[in-house]
């Protein structure tokens, strides 16, 4: 499938990449089988995430974006074709990846810290060195003073904070969200986004992220990723050439402005209106 | 309210020239206070009952072989209370063993079940299949099998306590979330960590609500399996007296029937408390570390 790579302006800012492809998709499909019968939901997908990246799915409600973060996250057999992260093909979950999920998942009976801390005592890493690395994270997320408390006391935004601090707990390579700020007010999204946007700028991981926000999309994104409706296919992919770390004035910028236009132009042309 | 009438209390308390209305206040105050405790409105409102039933026995003139006075009840109690202490023994442990059996095969059937499709549509239908029986109708039949011992009794109580434990503790185990699966999966957590650090933690609300079902049952359980053979416990007392129009002494037993259920219930309440502070059923009264 063709993909049109757009450049919007000249862009120096994504020479800061490295050319390195970290996760690679390789012409892959996902068919659900149900009582009905064989439901797809997935047309054959190819597409590189380069080490470093952020890069951002945007696309309509049930096109199968989440479906392919699941794929990406080893927690879902592919149907057809074959995802690799630094060579390997994934059969499983990957050690190098963290998740977060739409819904902060947080286990009601542990601290913020001890939810923190579940990736390294079910893998069952060294607890002291990882102790240290749990509160760094406590600290650059700004949860400093609630690691003893429960999840139900804390806000939509701070345990959305504290379940990002949990995928990043072991270091990993790489970061999927799934609509991860879904379920938050707006205002709290837009500080989330901006965050979440130097958290990024300043580990240096690779994110891949699903969204249905176009305007999230495009402040967040090196690259956005538009799919069509169901069964899923990449419709259009976009370069974002806005300097970092962003600030959320980014969004009066013209090159905001026209991307956040030409990508809202395909959902026009499906008939959806985000 | 409470806090109205205790501000109320404070400021009339400020200044020696209210006299007599400060000390009004500070009176209506505890009584709002006692009014407010947990304990106070059932035993107020047993106490009313307890009035109600005196004057309807006065004043409908019902003879006291078909209900007695509440006086008489307590008079019994207080004269006979060795011989219902003594009753009481057999039938609590034939309770809590009831129970306890309940437990020990309930939670892992209810893991089972939870845990595979294939043992859930073997099992579950037979279970509820099993639970129309009454099992007063059975009752007789352990008499035959095990003789007049504590253990039918026991096996009595278990049949009535078990299945409440099983169809809380499988909905508990059931209702995790399926993206708290993906999570524990994305970790490569093996099946003992996933049911350890997710399933069970998160099925102990359900898994409690059960508990204090089931508990309440074991008793019935325990009292049906003594009316059918038994030469001691409260239901052989309530049978021997009935059979001998005693009515004030049936009555005081199932007083201290009530009473064994009331406080076997507060014991699983207080462990519940301890167990899941976490939960929001407890959250009024628990204290966050800061």
């Amino acid at each position: 499938m063709a993909q049109p790579q757009l450049k919007v302006v000249g862009s120096a800012e994504t020479a800061r990449l490295s050319q390195k492809t970290l996760i690679q998709i390789d012409g892959v499909t996902k068919t659900y089988r149900t009582r009905d019968g064989e439901v797809p939901s997935l047309r054959p997908i190819t597409f590189d995430v380069r080490d470093g990246e952020f890069l951002v799915v945007v696309g309509p409600s049930g096109c199968g974006k989440s479906t392919l973060l699941k794929l990406v996250a080893g927690l879902l057999p592919v149907s057809e074709g074959a995802i690799t992260i630094e060579g390997t093909t994934v059969t499983e979950p990957h050690d190098d990846v963290g998740i977060v999920f739409q819904s902060p998942v947080l286990l009601a009976w542990r601290t913020v810290l001890r939810n923190i801390m579940m990736p390294v005592e079910v893998r069952g890493l060294p607890r002291d060195t990882y102790l240290e690395r749990a509160r760094a994270l406590i600290r650059m997320t700004g949860l400093e003073g609630f690691e003893n408390k429960y999840p139900w006391q804390l806000s939509g935004g701070m345990q959305q904070r504290a379940s990002l601090c949990r995928a990043l707990v072991h270091d990993p390579k790489i970061l999927l969200m799934d609509e991860p700020f879904g379920a938050l007010d707006a205002m709290t999204r837009e500080k989330m986004n901006v965050e979440l946007q130097r958290i990024q700028h300043e580990t240096g991981k690779t994110v891949l992220l699903i969204t249905h926000s176009i305007p999230e999309a495009v402040f967040l994104a090196d690259r956005v990723m538009v799919m069509s409706e169901r069964p899923g296919a990449i419709a259009a992919t976009y370069e974002v050439p806005l300097p970092r770390p962003r600030s959320l004035d980014v969004m009066g910028h013209p090159v905001f402005i026209e991307l956040t236009q030409r990508i809202r132009a395909h959902f026009n042309a499906q008939g959806h209106l985000d | 309210m409470a806090v109205d009438a205790a501000a109320h209390g404070n400021a009339s308390r400020g200044g020696p020239a209210s006299g007599t209305a400060a000390r009004r206040g500070g009176a209506g105050a505890t009584l709002l206070r006692l009014l407010n405790s947990g304990w106070f409105r059932p035993v107020l409102f047993l106490v009313v009952l307890t009035v109600l039933w005196d004057l309807s026995v006065r004043i409908f003139a019902i003879p006291p072989y078909l209900i007695p006075k509440p006086g008489d009840v307590a008079l019994a109690l207080a004269a006979d209370w060795d011989q219902l202490l003594a009753a009481s023994v057999p039938t609590t442990l034939a309770t809590l063993g009831g129970f306890a059996l309940s437990v020990l095969f309930g939670i892992p059937i209810a893991m089972l079940i939870a845990g595979s499709k294939t043992v859930e549509s073997y099992v579950y239908p037979l279970l509820v299949f099993s639970q129309s029986i009454p099992k007063v109708a059975i009752a007789p039949l352990f008499v035959v099998w095990f003789g007049f011992g504590l253990l039918p009794k026991v096996i009595s109580a278990f049949l009535l306590a078990f299945f409440p434990i099983v169809v809380s503790a499988v909905q508990g185990f059931k209702s995790v979330d399926g993206d708290m699966m993906d999570l524990a999966k994305s970790m490569k957590a093996t099946r003992l960590q996933t049911f350890r650090m997710v399933s069970l933690p998160h099925a102990m609300p359900a898994i409690f609500a059960g508990l204090k079902v089931s508990i309440t049952l074991a008793v019935v359980g325990a009292v049906v399996g003594e009316f059918v053979g038994a030469n001691s416990g409260i239901g052989f007392v309530l049978q021997r007296s009935i059979g001998n129009f005693e009515l004030p002494l049936m009555f005081a037993a199932l007083v201290v029937l009530a009473l064994i259920g009331v406080v076997l219930f507060w014991v699983i309440d207080v462990i519940e408390r301890l167990a899941i502070p976490w939960h929001a059923s407890q959250r009024h009264n628990y204290i966050p570390t800061s």
